[in-house]
């Protein structure tokens, strides 16, 4: 960063030169200059930075900002005096900082080491997916919805299908619906692993970022058997899944589950009482209940605030409801109950697994409906009404008669959802993605405003977003 | 496409279907639906089931005059969760642009899904920013990738697209395009 400091004498001689012609742009730009290098020339910033319409106004101009701080939602901060204006600076984080997990830029205005106003810019990862799926059959559309989300890739083709299913109007076999719960309660577990790595790396405790990664491989590689991917799986899919468990997946799930719990006792161990861990993360952050209905926050980050709400038990989904589970809460919304709850569901979800393990019901993974599942390929060579329905299902797509449908999962950042405009035909009208790491990402300012640099890298961390999510 | 029905008129469908059926209209069972319904008795009503779930939700479509009225009322109601708000673009269809908000109310375990049309002339919806704070990236989001305008917004500016952006690209006459490739007669003699 070639930031230069605001002298006073700097200031003087530009505006001794053209005091009347400086404009408001060309003020800015001068604050751009920098100096060549061991001389006291100044050299015109060429490119300086133009914000455009992202730019951060002064205080009073930027009505947007002071909602988003949350003035005029909740003051649950602090004002504190002002430091003199000279030391107020405005910086850009990202969107290449590491912290930022992704492509995410927060212009923050300092006043030394203290954040008085942050204006979270998004849409460097943004790709059109909602565009490219009114482009995509709704077979093919499962391949696309994995990719925004990219830590919670079950989740999003469980919300996808669930709102096909819905438009279809068919119900699925029992096992379809627990080789959905345990395949996303998997991915769940994987998620707040990563969450548990990058929060401890961002905050300093950096052996966290290789005990987390270590046991998330663990499940990967589970999920890399089952789907033949670690990631963007594409096997939720309308109708079922795209295949059934391999044999044997009960030994890996068992071998995997003490994996996982006994990394997560490690955790734990090392993080709940580190004093260190403690300072950074207590009273850091605070979301309260009100603003997080008001920004649209849920899931842990909500439940951290006290907000008792799951969808897994308010609206289950896929049968969830069969099985024995508790929705941990918070009372700080801090980001060390952001932390402690995730760690909680953590071990629900393991709960909920072992469940499935022991109830897995046997019969088919994916509905008979010929107009939806394809036809096994044995009865292609005997059947010419399923050799039809083959060709039909892979070139044209299921046929999905008109409506709106909403359906909603709990993944692990909040409710993933999917508003989906059908006017018949194999494409969807409209897909809207409703997205968890957005409405966190919107929240950042207040959470952040008025706290240390220190601590904004922390409620960025508790938050978990996924800018793939965010910018779709 | 064979079926030109639009959502609007499957909504008045049964709304027509209802008030066939009988002379009061059918309120829902769940009291603070019913008590929002009650205020707005024009405003075509449905309820839908989710897949694989006992789980339903309601969805009411009212006029652009009552927009904020109604999200105000509803948040009154105890919808005080803000969950989304998106736009559609019905394209051939009258009012041709569809706003819906999505409204959750924690207490009771209800979501409603609000909406209302506006037309290809004038895209303008009153900003719901006074009532939720959270419609302020999703109202941007709207406009950016529909051109829905939100009058009273206070930063009506692009949030996913460059700001120098031509047009609103999830909008049906907005084409999908594509990247021109140029393939050029490969030589190998390095």
């Amino acid at each position: 960063m070639t930031e230069t400091p605001d002298t006073t004498e700097a200031t003087e001689t530009v505006d001794d030169q053209t005091p009347e012609t400086l404009g408001v742009a060309d003020e800015r730009r001068r604050r751009h200059e920098i100096w060549v290098s061991g001389t006291e020339e100044r050299m015109p910033f060429a490119a300086a930075t133009n914000e455009g319409a992202q730019e951060m106004l002064p205080r009073d101009e930027d009505p947007a900002l002071a909602i988003q701080r949350g003035i005029a939602v909740d003051d649950d901060f602090l004002e504190q005096p002002r430091i003199v204006d000279e030391e107020r600076q405005i910086i850009n984080m990202g969107p290449q900082h590491p912290s930022t997990h992704g492509v995410l830029r927060l212009q923050i205005e300092l006043e030394g080491e203290t954040v008085r106003r942050v204006k979270p810019i998004i849409g460097y990862l943004h790709t059109g997916m909602e565009k490219t799926a009114e482009t995509l059959t709704y077979t093919q559309g499962s391949t696309n919805v994995t990719r925004m989300d990219y830590l919670s890739p079950f989740f999003n083709e469980l919300a996808f299908s669930l709102t096909v299913e819905q438009l279809l109007g068919i119900d699925l076999p029992e096992r379809a619906d627990a080789i959905r719960i345990l395949m996303t309660e998997l991915n769940r577990v994987a998620s707040h692993l990563l969450f548990t790595a990058t929060m401890g790396m961002d905050i300093g405790a950096l052996s966290m970022m290789i005990y987390g990664w270590r046991e998330r491989e663990v499940v990967l590689d589970f999920f890399e058997k089952v789907t033949g991917l670690r990631m963007n799986h594409n096997y939720i899919r309308p109708g079922g899944v795209a295949a059934d468990l391999p044999d044997g997946w009960q030994d890996d799930v068992v071998s995997l589950m003490g994996v996982v719990s006994a990394g997560v006792d490690e955790y734990e161990e090392l993080l709940n009482e580190n004093p260190i861990f403690l300072d950074r993360t207590l009273g850091v952050g605070v979301l309260t209940p009100e603003e997080c209905k008001q920004f649209g926050i849920t899931g842990p980050i909500a439940r951290a605030s006290g907000i008792e709400w799951d969808l897994r038990k308010a609206m289950p989904y896929s049968g969830i409801d069969k099985y024995e589970f508790d929705v941990p809460t918070g009372q700080h919304g801090d980001v060390f109950d952001r932390y402690i709850v995730r760690v909680a569901e953590l071990r629900e979800s393991l709960k909920i697994i072992e469940q499935v393990l022991d109830t897995m019901p046997t019969g088919d993974y994916r509905t008979t409906d010929p107009k939806v599942t394809p036809p096994p390929r044995k009865r292609i060579d005997e059947s010419m009404e399923a050799l039809i329905h083959h060709f039909k299902l892979f070139t044209s797509g299921i046929e999905v008669p008109p409506g709106t449908a909403y359906q909603s999962v709990e993944g692990p950042r909040g409710e993933i959802g999917c508003h989906l405009v059908s006017k018949g035909g194999t494409r969807p009208w409209r897909m809207h993605w409703r997205a968890p790491s957005f409405a966190a990402v919107q929240a950042l300012p207040a959470m952040m405003s008025d706290s240390l640099i220190a601590d904004l890298i922390a409620a960025l961390a508790s938050t978990d977003p996924v800018l793939g999510d965010v910018d779709r | 496409m064979a079926d030109d029905r639009t959502q609007i008129d499957e909504v008045q469908d049964h709304a027509e279907e209802a008030e066939a059926a009988s002379p009061v209209r059918d309120l829902p069972e769940v009291p603070i639906v019913a008590s929002l319904i009650e205020s707005f008795p024009d405003a075509p009503f449905t309820t839908a089931k989710y897949a694989s779930s006992e789980t339903v939700y309601h969805k009411i479509s009212v006029p652009v005059a009552d927009w904020v009225a109604f999200a105000a009322e509803a948040k009154d109601a105890g919808f005080d969760t803000f969950i989304d708000l998106t736009a559609i673009d019905h394209f051939s269809e009258a009012p041709r642009f569809e706003v819906a908000l999505n409204l959750l109310s924690t207490g009771d375990a209800e979501r409603i899904i609000i909406s209302t049309r506006v037309p290809y002339d004038d895209p303008s919806v009153p900003t719901l920013t006074d009532v939720f704070a959270g419609a302020n990236f999703y109202e941007r989001e709207a406009y950016d990738l529909l051109g829905v305008e939100f009058s009273g917004h206070p930063d009506l500016t692009r949030i996913l697209m460059p700001d120098d952006w031509q047009g609103h690209p999830l909008r049906k006459d907005y084409d999908v395009g594509a990247v021109p490739v140029e393939f050029k007669a490969g030589s190998l003699d390095v």
